[in-house]
């Protein structure tokens, strides 16, 4: 509160950007977290709230006769045109604003005076919706090959990687700490991806000390074991990320790149996707075309193209699609690093991972992801979005670079993702806004000491509170686009990349489609799953009133059909636990099919959790009078005629799906 | 050889109309050797039996299309009667009757009520090829009206015609009082044209008229843009690098701001100043129709419907006199120099396209039916793009000898293909973003062959299945 100098300010016009419209009258507030505009329109007193974290510069231009205008520019891409009435006061504001938008130390941040009202419980619980072991399970490892290390217990080895490791059985602590002492910040190997399928895997680290010479023979083994660890390959990938010249240049610092001669049955590439500085600069370039006022046709594609911006992110998903081709087609495990394995590599193994596996493409699994490749892996979320005052050469757009290559990929494939725009907004958003832990420090070590659990919360419980915002409602499960890997055209696909107006113009209202296609869709599903509810009701009364035997009657099957039909919404409910790649939409109501199969084997394997989902169907075939109560279930009258479904069918696929639960 | 090796197929399903008044028969059709049957079923009386060698003739129809079905649809008076409706200052007029006034005007025409046929024919030959001044929307909220019409011919020495002038001015008393010529061509494109007899209206002579230039591109440039569009969508050795300044040297996306900033220009002259507008470049077909057309889409919800942009379609583009023929003679790949081609009306389906894209629930027609017209434009087996004016049409029996495309793409097997399953009307003037950033290429038609269409068509079916699911529901 101490740099506060002036807490509000009067009469100040809050200008629009884009369009001739008047300006508005206002009061501007300085709170501790936020800066708030008030509209003096009695009616609507329309407020625009802005977190200090979100910030990112402050303008003071020269005072006109009107004022003197101050330029707020933010990290989400507002930007807000003040005019203060009074020098002096616009200069208060200025200088409060230059300190309170840099903390300095993470104390400073409104994670720690944020408080959603939850219960010490419930906090806990949200830090552990998304957990990685259970991920590493979902992959398939530990197995025959991989394991869980413990190498880097208490940091170790490495301080800016997890204590979680997953790497080669064949390697040893002593294979692993001396790969590390010949890796960039001791970044050595280790497991992202593992594709069941192929046995190929995804592995991750940072450049070899190799100077133009140096060898290190832990290193090449370690890089021996990843490739053992995928019998059906003789070879693997080592993927460079950076531009030749780049890594060419690290030699002369004793970094450098992997010699073809010195590690066996390797294949070299570099993809040649530009640094951070690079990045940073285009981005400013690109904004700036987005500030411009009316700009023409000209103007507008002149201005994109030179700032290379779709250019960089064209280069980073086609550094995923190698990967992705290379672990799917061609079964080769890869070793993605770029310098330092913590920005670009994260970029693409994260593309990689999403174009891999469909799991990745639901809300959960892209919360997964970004916790595994960004979050534990130590991307420097701190230096690269200026969370605390630091140097500004630090900062650049990494994860926003990653969240628009999904972007493109799902106005590519508007069928493959369970999440939609807003959930990319939002998760842009709040990377900046530090008002949860999760984004926090530099590497997992960080968040440790500054015990982020206990103090903060969990932005994926707040996602995942509010899923039903985020879903994209052309989504279905068993769609051939969401199953498998996806396969965006590689050449030419120039056309593919769009300028996504939805995030770098997102405040200019009147430049997005003024109609949404999500929000309609939605609420029609709402409609209907209401309408499906009531139906199932109005038929169980009927069945009550008429007292019909267990023998099928035509009425009793609609529903049923009906809910055949979406199998996409359904099959999300049940029993959690089920791995969504094998539950296909059939499948929904597996459990309590088996016991009426007589399929002993199958109905012993059930799980506590399959029971309690399968409890109430069970009860519905057997008794028809109870049907109301299990409308939660949602399926029984649906039930009573799948036994004749059924027969033709092979019971394996349900057995499948219990055996791993 | 064999008589019944002739036979691809021995038996369809068939319904047999025996004639007016009576009802069809359903029933199997047989083919064997030498006879041809029909039967009902068991017992039934009415089976028919044909000797092959009785059969005269054979047809085939176009499925449930009939010959002159085009005319009911979009009947050419439709419009005035709408009008009529609201107001009773303008009349229909037939002055047209024989093209002898204008020949690539349709023979009936909106005009003001206190104007007599001959004053038209006068303004008539005061405007190139004959096109004066004609009523195409009533802004029913404020009465304001657009009309379009050619180019005065003024010529150097700066001709007037009373009569013209008098057509105008009656506008003006019953539009409001306060009018705006906007000119589709530059101040200086006007200038050149005053030396080859051409003009625009003259301050002075039209009081209470304001004018306005937006140039739209038309002709050989923009025949050219859309070739360069092609070439460059299709250039598989173009870097990422190239591609956004290949894309703005085709200009035309440049072309698309331009066209719907011209449109809103006249939709916001009438729905919020309320003046009279009046449209036209030089001859009044090309760019001229192109604003109307796309202003009648944003002020009017009408238009915005299946049935409604069909008839806008038909009124101010092929009544209108938009010369098809000439114009969609070649599309980008014809290495032949074009003499007439251009694509404006190709240009007005992205208009169309993007107002879709930023209002994507109040449109009833899909990306589908853009794509179908425009295709249907420059090839098609139905005779509702053919020809460049009425006249030529009438002289041909257009519409009595080929089929209407309408009714074609009216039939129920296409809806799917062609509406927009989350049309849900609006009452609104759809202002759409002009700015660069609101604007897209059309994928779906320059890419349509370059992307992989899987992905956009299931989109679209599961579109479809969501709300098709509500209505099963809402029935049941």
């Amino acid at each position: 509160m101490e740099h506060i100098r002036t807490p509000k300010v009067e009469n100040v016009r809050l200008m629009d950007r884009t369009s001739s419209k008047k300006p508005v009258l206002g009061t501007l507030y300085l709170t501790a977290t936020h800066v708030i505009f008030v509209e003096n329109v009695p009616e609507t007193r329309k407020e625009t709230w802005i977190l200090h974290s979100e910030i990112s510069s402050i303008e003071k231009q020269a005072t006109t006769a009107g004022g003197c205008p101050l330029l707020i520019r933010c990290k989400n891409f507002q930007v807000l045109h003040l005019v203060v009435p009074q020098e002096r006061d616009c200069q208060d504001v200025y200088i409060s604003l230059l300190r309170l938008a840099r903390p300095v130390k993470y104390e400073e941040l409104f994670c720690f005076s944020f408080n959603p009202k939850l219960d010490k419980e419930e906090r806990e619980q949200g830090w552990k919706l998304v957990d990685l072991r259970e991920e590493y399970k979902r992959m398939g490892i530990p197995n025959s090959c991989w394991h869980l290390s413990d190498v880097n217990r208490d940091y170790r080895v490495c301080d800016s990687y997890p204590t979680d490791v997953y790497v080669p059985r064949s390697a040893t602590a002593h294979i692993i700490v001396g790969s590390s002492k010949f890796r960039s910040r001791r970044r050595f190997p280790a497991l992202s991806y593992y594709c069941k399928d192929t046995n190929a895997s995804i592995c991750r680290s940072s450049q070899p000390l190799s100077g133009f010479s140096a060898r290190c023979l832990e290193d090449e083994q370690m890089l021996q074991a990843i490739r053992r660890a995928n019998p059906g390959s003789d070879f693997m990938y080592v993927v460079d990320t950076r531009p030749k010249l780049n890594a060419m240049a690290n030699r002369a610092a004793g970094k450098g790149y992997e010699n073809e001669d010195n590690y066996a049955n390797i294949k070299f590439q570099f993809i040649g996707i530009e640094n951070i500085h690079v990045m940073r600069s285009s981005l400013q370039k690109m904004l700036e075309v987005c500030e411009l006022r009316s700009p023409s046709m000209s103007d507008f594609l002149w201005g994109l193209e030179n700032s290379g911006w779709l250019k960089h992110i064209k280069a980073i998903l086609d550094a995923g699609v190698f990967i992705a081709k290379a672990v799917a087609e061609e079964g080769t495990s890869v070793l993605v690093h770029c310098s330092d394995g913590w920005d670009r590599t994260a970029q693409v193994c994260s593309v990689a991972s999403l174009l891999l596996d469909p799991h990745y493409r639901t809300l959960k699994g892209f919360m997964v992801l970004i916790e595994k490749d960004w979050i534990s892996f130590g991307h420097k979320f701190n230096h690269r979005y200026g969370h605390l005052d630091g140097d500004p050469k630090e900062i650049s757009p990494v994860i926003d670079q990653f969240l628009e290559c999904v972007w493109q990929l799902m106005e590519q494939f508007p069928c493959a993702f369970e999440f939609n725009e807003r959930f990319l907004v939002h998760i842009q958003h709040h990377i900046y806004s530090c008002q949860f832990g999760t984004f926090l420090c530099n590497n997992q070590k960080e968040r440790q000491e500054l015990r982020i659990q206990e103090r903060t919360h969990s932005f994926w419980a707040h996602l995942w509170k509010n899923r039903a915002d985020y879903l994209n409602p052309l989504f279905r499960e068993d769609h051939s686009q969401a199953r498998g890997i996806l396969r965006p055209p590689t050449s030419p696909c120039n056309f593919m990349y769009k300028f996504w107006s939805g995030m770098y113009n997102r405040f200019e209202k009147g430049m997005q489609p003024r109609q949404s296609v999500t929000d309609y869709l939605m609420a029609v599903k709402e409609e209907t799953q209401q309408l499906e509810e009531e139906l199932q009701i109005l038929e169980e009364r009927l069945e009550k009133i008429h007292k019909i035997p267990l023998s099928q009657t035509p009425g009793k099957r609609e529903p049923s059909a009906l809910q055949s039909k979406r199998p996409g919404l359904l099959a999300s409910t049940p029993s959690g636990g089920n791995p969504p790649a094998d539950s296909g939409g059939h499948l929904k109501s597996s459990p309590s099919r088996s016991p009426s199969q007589g399929d002993d084997d199958s109905a012993l394997i059930l799980t506590q959790e399959n029971l309690k989902s399968s409890d109430p169907d069970l009860s519905a075939n057997s008794d028809q009078e109870s049907g109301v109560e299990d409308l939660s279930c949602r399926s029984p009258s649906g039930g009573e005629c799948l036994p004749s479904e059924d027969s033709g069918k092979d019971p394996d696929p349900d057995e499948a799906v219990f055996l791993t639960a | 050889m064999e008589f019944s090796e002739l036979i691809r197929t021995g038996r369809a399903e068939a319904l047999l109309l025996p004639g007016p008044g009576q009802p069809p028969v359903r029933g199997t059709l047989c083919i064997t050797s030498h006879h041809l049957l029909l039967s009902a079923g068991h017992g039934s009386p009415g089976d028919l039996w044909l000797l092959l060698r009785n059969v005269d003739a054979v047809e085939k129809r176009p499925q449930s299309l009939r010959l002159g079905d085009a005319a009911n649809l979009h009947p050419p008076d439709h419009f005035y009667q709408q009008v009529a409706l609201q107001t009773d200052a303008w009349r229909l007029s037939a002055v047209n009757r024989d093209f002898d006034v204008c020949a690539s005007y349709p023979p009936a025409l909106v005009v003001p009520v206190g104007i007599g046929d001959e004053v038209l024919a006068r303004s008539a030959r005061f405007r190139q090829g004959g096109r004066f001044p004609v009523l195409c929307y009533y802004h029913t909220t404020n009465g304001t009206v657009m009309l379009r019409s050619s180019q005065p011919l003024q010529g150097a020495n700066r001709r007037r015609c009373a009569e013209d002038e008098e057509l105008l001015r009656a506008v003006l008393a019953l539009g409001g009082g306060r009018g705006l010529v906007l000119d589709t061509r530059s101040a200086q494109a006007v200038q050149q044209a005053r030396i080859t007899g051409g003009g625009t209206e003259a301050k002075a002579a039209y009081p209470g008229w304001k004018r306005l230039h937006r140039p739209l591109e038309r002709g050989r440039p923009l025949q050219d843009s859309f070739v360069r569009l092609v070439e460059a969508c299709t250039d598989p050795s173009l870097s990422m690098d190239r591609w956004l300044s290949r894309l703005d040297g085709c200009r035309w996306l440049t072309h698309v701001k331009e066209t719907l900033t011209a449109a809103c220009l006249a939709a916001q002259g009438m729905d919020r100043e309320g003046v009279c507008i009046l449209v036209h470049g030089a001859e009044g077909t090309d760019t001229t129709l192109l604003v109307t057309s796309l202003a009648q889409l944003i002020l009017d919800p009408k238009c915005r419907t299946m049935s409604g942009f069909q008839s806008l379609l038909e009124r101010e583009w092929i009544q209108a006199g938009h010369p098809f023929q000439q114009r969609c003679a070649h599309s980008a790949y014809a290495q032949a120099r074009p003499k007439h081609e251009a694509p404006v009306f190709l240009l007005f389906l992205d208009c169309v396209w993007q107002l879709s894209r930023q209002f994507p629930l109040s449109l009833e027609f899909g990306e589908g039916m853009l794509l179908a017209v425009f295709e249907h434009a420059y090839a098609s087996p139905f005779g509702t793009f053919l020809c460049n004016s009425e006249k030529e049409r009438y002289l041909c029996e257009v519409k009595t000898k080929t089929h209407s495309l309408w009714s074609s793409l009216n039939q129920s097997k296409e809806r799917r293909r062609l509406r927009n399953p989350i049309y849900t009307p609006n009452p609104l003037a759809l202002w759409p973003s002009v700015e660069p950033q609101s604007l897209q290429l059309w994928a779906g038609l320059f890419l349509r062959w370059t992307r992989p269409p899987e992905p956009a068509q299931e989109a679209w079916e599961q579109l479809w299945r969501i709300v098709t699911e509500q209505e099963g529901g809402d029935t049941l």
